[in-house]
């Protein structure tokens, strides 16, 4: 029997029943990848031997492009049975790899800093993040934070940044922890336009800065502010308005005064336990919204976890009673990523060692140095949570916090694809951002040593 | 027709499924010779598939060369609906392996003319040369495809009212909720897949015992549309032990009997896929020889 080459549709007798709605393909339409022999995280679960579909910088459906446009990918890539998620968000890092954010320099230096910390931090699967400030001057904050608005990544220039997150320097200052005494400000009076003078927001009113969010041109993503100081809890709604998310840090609020600014729409708690006072049963203060009724939307709250600045039980109690809140971060500081040694970093000396910073010849850390990677094996450990639940705690979650989660910190159709690729033990292997694998042995973040 | 019994399932699923694989590696399909193979969906063939693909990865089966048309889907749901049958062999098969996409066919359901949808499907599959091996499951009514009892066993492809049995049936995968089923199908004849070259069933579980022992028992009947395949020249119904239950121990023990014989007497390496005895070795030392 003869058989003819493929379909002769030319030869049926009968004209079409009804219009394919197949989208033509132009000569330049974007290449796409298909990344076979996988595990995914997609939906809440592990998907097994699964594969995924990526073209223009995007997660596209396969089902779509397979019936109507009736095409295969261009380059298939076997992931070798690793597992893929989407690449971490990280909400609080003050700096990395000999770089510290909150220090101003001459806009080439900060800019090549920037880049540097942007590629670096691929190699932990960070994809995007919001590079963290100190409380600091109005002066400063206006020269850094020019710096810090949104732009999206890519394997060349690195991580997505998201905005700024400003820590401070409406807090408190009997918990300042290490910030400068002299620059905080005790109150906003005035309110949004306190907000708008320290940080120099371009948008003149809420409104006007909302858009500007709406645009990715706000340079401010985060603030972290104490309620309890004058002016701040009636700012609270119009900060949040202005599309910035508030999170309660540095603080001495009582669990009143917590829950009315979560009220009033504060969505995150800066680093739980840090910062703040401890555990009271009468009252518990900010760790007490872990705790609130079920008329009150309980915050995500931000957790250090590198096993010293919150104990790992306390990592547990926090994440039992709350577990769909919690939102790993590093809150690292410039020596992060730097080999063990001796460095000079802005006006301090510090001894790195392998997990941990000293100030130089004392046994006083300097801050954390912990890697957001690290984060997730040691919350796995601490916990005993599920693999599912640690990685939706540097995606799933902070995207939502961050209103991101149509694109970030998930894996489906029209997501910006950004993957991670993890092997077993939770190890960064390979990486893309924006479509594109990350060449992770090329990236240079050495930074020499004193010596 | 051939009766192939496994233990379960799994072994059923594993059987079918290399069979498949060895078919088209004896067939051994190029471009310009491809391999037509029918497919169904539901739950029968889910571990056939399942098998298929960790043959395609293991890189012993290539789709490359195989042109497939589907039984059967609903009308009226989107494509894209969870619940189709585009999603069902995406999901289940068609996403894990290198077919092309130009040669997966499966009837459109959202099609504005219907009829003449039907219509060009069966140009479609003749334009092809027609069906090599067409696989099937049976719903507990002994329907093939939606072919309900009662359907003409000289039906071609063409637009079907789904039974209320079915409707009912389907009702799981709609939120339990029969209003959501879609009533209406387009379905490949019995015709069209008793004209397959071949034709191999998987029946398998408790609930179709009945349905087996109607369609190879009895006469060829419209109720029980899957009894065709008495009339093919090559038809293979596959099953568990379960589905055996309603089956006379005579039935039973006679196929396993044949293939007793053909690995005692003749040896499995002497049989065709189909069945075929290609030599009779044991004649030298038959008793009238000697």
């Amino acid at each position: 029997m003869q058989y003819p080459v493929a379909l002769q549709t030319n030869a049926l007798t009968s004209a079409p029943a009804s219009p394919e709605p197949s989208t033509p393909i132009s000569d330049n339409e974007p290449k796409v990848i298909k990344i076979t022999n996988c595990k995914i995280l997609r939906d809440r679960k592990i998907v097994e031997h699964d594969a995924l579909w990526i073209q223009g910088g995007k997660i596209i459906d396969p089902h779509k492009f397979f019936w109507y446009q009736k095409r295969l990918p261009d380059t298939v890539l076997d992931a070798g049975g690793l597992l893929v998620v989407p690449g971490f968000i990280e909400a609080q890092i003050n700096g990395a790899f000999g770089v510290d954010f909150s220090v101003p320099s001459d806009h080439d230096t900060y800019e090549k800093d920037l880049l540097k910390v942007n590629r670096g931090l691929l190699k932990y699967g960070t994809t995007s993040y919001c590079p963290t400030i100190v409380s600091s001057s109005a002066a400063v904050y206006h020269k850094v934070l020019s710096h810090l608005k949104p732009r999206a990544g890519s394997a060349a220039t690195g991580a997505t940044m998201l905005g700024a997150h400003v820590e401070g320097p409406f807090i408190n200052e009997a918990r300042i922890g290490a910030h400068e005494l002299k620059v905080l400000q005790a109150s906003a009076k005035n309110g949004y336009s306190d907000f708008k003078d320290v940080y120099g927001l371009e948008g003149e009113t809420p409104e006007a800065q909302s858009k500007l969010s709406h645009e990715n041109l706000n340079s401010v993503k985060i603030i972290t502010c104490a309620p309890e100081l004058e002016g701040i809890m009636e700012s609270i709604p119009d900060l949040v308005k202005a599309g910035i998310t508030v999170s309660v840090g540095h603080s001495m609020a009582n669990i009143s005064q917590a829950e009315q600014a979560v009220q009033n729409g504060a969505t995150f708690i800066t680093h739980l336990f840090n910062a703040m006072p401890q555990f009271h049963h009468r009252d518990p203060g900010v760790i007490g919204l872990l705790g609130s009724r079920f008329d009150l939307p309980r915050p995500y709250y931000g957790l250090i976890c590198d096993g010293i600045h919150v104990h790992p039980n306390s990592v547990k109690i926090a994440y039992d009673s709350h577990p769909e809140g919690v939102i790993l971060v590093t809150d690292a500081m410039s020596a992060m990523g730097l080999s063990p040694g001796n460095y000079q970093l802005g006006n301090m000396n510090v001894t790195k060692e392998e997990d941990r910073v000293y100030i130089e010849g004392t046994d006083t850390l300097a801050g954390s140095v912990i890697t957001l990677d690290a984060c997730i094996r040691n919350f796995i450990q601490f916990t005993s949570c599920t693999l599912i639940e640690a990685l939706e705690a540097v995606t799933l979650h902070p995207a939502v916090l961050l209103g991101i989660q149509d694109t970030k910190g998930v894996i489906k159709p029209g997501a910006d694809a950004d993957l991670v690729f993890l092997d077993d033990d939770l190890f960064v292997k390979r990486v893309f951002v924006a479509g594109e694998e990350v060449e992770l042995d090329s990236i240079d973040v050495e930074v020499t040593e004193k010596f | 027709m051939r009766l192939v019994i496994r233990k379960d399932f799994e072994a059923v699923s594993y059987h079918v499924a290399k069979y498949v694989k060895e078919r088209i590696k004896e067939f051994a399909p190029t471009a310009s010779k491809p391999f037509v193979l029918g497919l169904p969906t539901g739950s029968s063939p889910v571990g056939v598939y399942r098998n298929l693909v960790k043959f395609h990865q293991a890189g012993e089966l290539s789709f490359q060369h195989i042109i497939t048309f589907n039984m059967d889907e609903y009308v009226g749901l989107p494509r894209d609906h969870p619940e189709s049958y585009h999603s069902f062999m995406w999901s289940n098969l068609f996403k894990h392996v290198d077919i092309l996409p130009e040669n997966v066919h499966i009837l459109d359901g959202n099609a504005t003319d219907l009829d003449l949808e039907c219509q060009r499907y069966e140009e479609k599959i003749a334009a092809v040369g027609g069906i090599e091996l067409f696989l099937g499951g049976i719903g507990p009514d002994g329907h093939i495809a939606f072919n309900e009892p009662g359907s003409s066993l000289n039906s071609r492809t063409r637009v079907k009212t789904l039974a209320y049995d079915t409707i009912v049936a389907n009702a799981r995968f709609f939120d339990n909720d029969i209003t959501k089923v879609p009533n209406l199908a387009l379905t490949v004849g019995v015709a069209t897949v008793m004209d397959a070259r071949e034709v191999c069933i998987i029946i398998t579980g408790a609930h179709k015992a009945l349905a087996l022992a109607k369609c190879i028992e009895e006469g060829v009947n419209h109720m029980w549309t899957v009894s065709a395949i008495q009339l093919h020249p090559r038809g293979m119904v596959v099953c568990d032990e379960d589905a055996t239950l309603e089956l006379h121990v005579k039935t039973v023990n006679y196929f396993k009997s044949i293939e007793k014989v053909h690995e005692q007497l003749i040896g499995s390496d002497n049989v065709g896929l189909q069945g075929g005895v290609r030599s009779w070795r044991g004649g030298a030392e038959s008793t009238y020889h000697q």
